[in-house]
């Protein structure tokens, strides 16, 4: 209950700042939108300013704080600016993890098969986090010793280390050259495994977007360029061991809980550090999401065309070597631990057509708990319940702006789901005078790639494609969050002002050849006619 | 088409952004202790003696043991724990029975503790009891130190000498 009140005033809180960044960016540009691929980016920035410091860093106890001098004073203009591009670039990849944790969770998008992703993002935090102290301790300026002094106090108190690691910081003679050789062995290889874990993250997922798009890519560098000419990173004064570094610049972003050590005490610190990862590694869990059936395969239907495996975006399905003599060579397999049941699948598979003839619709791939044969049921009824001119007829996602939709709306897990044959069905039927597809916001589709298949398909540039026979004027698409449902039925409202605006439609399919694809209208004749009236 | 009046506003929001991350990368300044203050810390690891003293086993136990492994002496591993004052200015500041590490308890005994003091003049009594004894105390310093603004003044033990370091 809490956790879903707190989720739900964070979903508003994003929700106003990402549609004006949607306005002013566009859902691609969206840096919103693009939070995992940015971290991404700024890792590798860090990874390539890094390199390029250690050609200047020297590692000695004397030489290290007046290496990073040098680079910072000296050669300014290539080595100082690395240096600041490594330190905010670091700053940012944290502001991005943790807006890209939030977001996450704010647009529930953690539970179910999606737990691997939220469970496999904590001990990133925790590298990241490793790694950007251990890169403020090779310094060795000011900032160095508070940091060197607090996180050797935290992890005394665990009780690992036989001798305070703590002293080894407040005396001379007491650290050698070979303690900086250890920090950099470690500032090289925790980010190391941090990448590996980040490799990890993104495995249940097709597609992961790991680089953002050029655009915002040259925005973000020319930016970061500037601000590091701007405000280069600077050290904070040579380590004084005789004195106690009690006034420091923090970095704000790395060091908050340092801080906290003071005032809690260091065991309070480790509790709540404890407690916090032990409840956001539960959050999957709390509740569990209620899941649907998965996708089946019906190897009668299907030929192994590969498109499911294609647009799954959770890398649910794979191909198989065949297993009931057909003579294709492989099967579609779903793996129901990863599914996610949102039916893009089902959207995808050529077999996924309402026009069928057979008794019983039946596609190659299909949702247990929300067949195709359902969804054609359900579009013919929600036409049938038209009866207002213009009749529009509403493909709505569970998860979009017009989901709560009363009347003529069909209330799909992803609109992805419907195969563009429906939207077809229905205007060849004369079912509907327009199509409406109502999906999530472009830049936050809850089922990640089904607002861009929906657009692909349509644009016919994606299997499969809506045929050219389709009147495009009287197709429409509108893209809004949950929260967005003013802004959802306007859209809908005007498009129903231009179809009423349009001459009929001609007829361009066969006449029906069930009594369920049969278009009202006829039906009502048929009726009429069989009643005498 | 991209419009460079919009590609301007897109730029400048971002870099809105990256400015604001720049300055909270080294500012607000924090400050861990008040002003005109100084840290005194008190820091060693030591072990006290052991619980007990060697014991010579008697043939009769020596022949029960495999022949691998017979010795002449029995010697308990555990360590007793450490006992310690601070007195700072005249006032008692720590007082700590501090047991011996490791799962056997036969590691040194240590101790990390930091004193946040006004700059100033104080009369400094470390005392430590690492044997059997209750009453008293096997070493022993006692000085007058001159803490200035933001000083770590640190206070050691070695054990190889037995004796207490200011420094």
């Amino acid at each position: 209950m809490v956790i879903a009140a707190a989720r739900s005033v964070l979903r508003r809180g994003f929700e106003l700042i990402e549609r004006p960044f949607d306005r002013l960016f566009g859902p691609t540009l969206n840096p919103l939108a693009q939070l995992g691929a940015l971290g991404f980016f700024f890792f590798w920035i860090v990874a390539v300013s890094g390199i390029y410091l250690f050609i200047f860093f020297d590692t000695g106890i004397e030489r290290a704080y007046g290496s990073v001098e040098t680079i910072t004073n000296d050669y300014w203009f290539h080595a100082g600016v690395m240096r600041s591009f490594h330190r905010y670039a670091s700053d940012l990849m944290v502001v991005m993890v943790v807006t890209h944790l939030l977001r996450e969770f704010a647009y529930d998008r953690y539970r179910g098969a999606r737990w691997f992703s939220w469970f496999t993002g904590l001990p990133i935090i925790w590298l990241l986090y490793t790694s950007g102290i251990t890169g403020y301790w090779l310094v060795w300026d000011k900032l160095a010793h508070y940091v060197a002094i607090v996180t050797s106090e935290l992890l005394d108190w665990l009780p690992i280390f036989g001798e305070p690691i703590a002293r080894n910081f407040i005396s001379t003679g007491t650290l050698t050259s070979r303690f900086f050789t250890l920090m950099v062995f470690m500032h090289v290889a925790v980010p190391l495994f941090l990448l590996f874990i980040m490799w990890v993250h993104i495995l249940r997922i097709s597609r992961p977007k790991v680089n953002p798009p050029r655009t915002l890519a040259v925005l973000s560098l020319v930016a970061l360029m500037a601000v590091s000419l701007w405000n280069p990173a600077q050290s904070q004064g040579h380590v004084d061991l005789a004195k106690a570094p009690v006034e420091v610049g923090l970095d704000w972003f790395y060091l908050p809980l340092y801080p906290l050590t003071d005032l809690w005490g260091r065991g309070a610190v480790w509790a709540f550090l404890g407690a916090f990862f032990v409840m956001l590694g539960a959050m999957p869990w709390l509740p569990p999401l209620r899941r649907a059936k998965a996708a089946a395969v019906d190897l009668a239907h299907c030929n192994g065309c590969e498109r499911c495996a294609e647009d799954c975006p959770y890398e649910a399905i794979r191909m198989v070597r065949r297993t009931d003599g057909l003579p294709f060579p492989t099967q579609a397999q779903v793996n129901t631990s990863l599914c996610v049941s949102c039916g893009v699948c089902v959207g995808s598979c050529p077999s996924s057509t309402p026009f069928r003839r057979s008794e019983e619709l039946r596609t190659g791939i299909d949702l247990p708990d929300f067949s195709l044969k359902t969804l054609r049921e359900r579009t013919v009824a929600a036409a049938q319940s038209l009866t207002s001119s213009p009749r529009i007829l509403v493909f709505a996602c569970a998860h979009g702006g017009s989901a709560g939709r009363v009347g003529g709306t069909v209330v799909l897990p992803c609109v992805a789901m419907a195969p563009p044959s429906l939207i077809d069905f229905v205007l060849s039927r004369k079912l509907a005078d327009g199509v409406v597809v109502a999906g999530c916001a472009e830049s936050a589709c809850y089922y990640r790639l089904g607002v861009a298949w929906t657009k692909l398909r349509f644009a016919g540039a994606r299997d499969p494609y809506l045929r050219a026979r389709v009147p495009r004027e009287r197709i429409a698409t509108v893209w809004a969050s949950a929260l967005e449902t003013r802004r959802a039925a306007a859209e809908i409202d005007a498009f129903a002002a231009t179809i009423a605006a349009l001459p009929p439609p001609r007829l361009r399919s066969p006449a029906p050849p069930t009594p369920l694809a049969a278009p009202a209208d006829e039906l009502r004749v048929r009726e009429s006619v069989e009643s005498g009236s | 088409m991209i419009h460079p009046l919009r590609l301007m506003v897109q730029f400048a929001v971002i870099l809105a952004l990256f400015a604001a991350v720049s300055a909270f990368a080294a500012r607000p300044v924090y400050r861990q202790t008040p002003p005109g203050s100084a840290v005194v810390v008190l820091t060693f690891v030591h072990g006290a003696d052991r619980k007990a003293d060697c014991r010579r086993l008697t043939p009769q136990e020596i022949a029960k043991l495999p022949p691998n492994m017979r010795r002449v002496e029995e010697c308990p591993r555990g360590r007793r724990p450490l006992y310690v004052e601070l007195d700072l200015g005249g006032r008692s500041v720590y007082r700590a029975s501090l047991p011996p590490t490791g799962i056997a308890g036969d590691g040194p005994s240590r101790v990390y503790e930091r004193f946040v003091m006004p700059a100033g003049e104080y009369d400094v009594a470390v005392r430590l009891r690492d044997t059997a004894r209750t009453e008293g105390f096997d070493h022993e310093r006692k000085g007058r130190i001159v803490l200035t603004p933001d000083q770590l003044f640190v206070i050691d033990f070695r054990s190889e000498s037995g004796e207490f370091v200011f420094r």
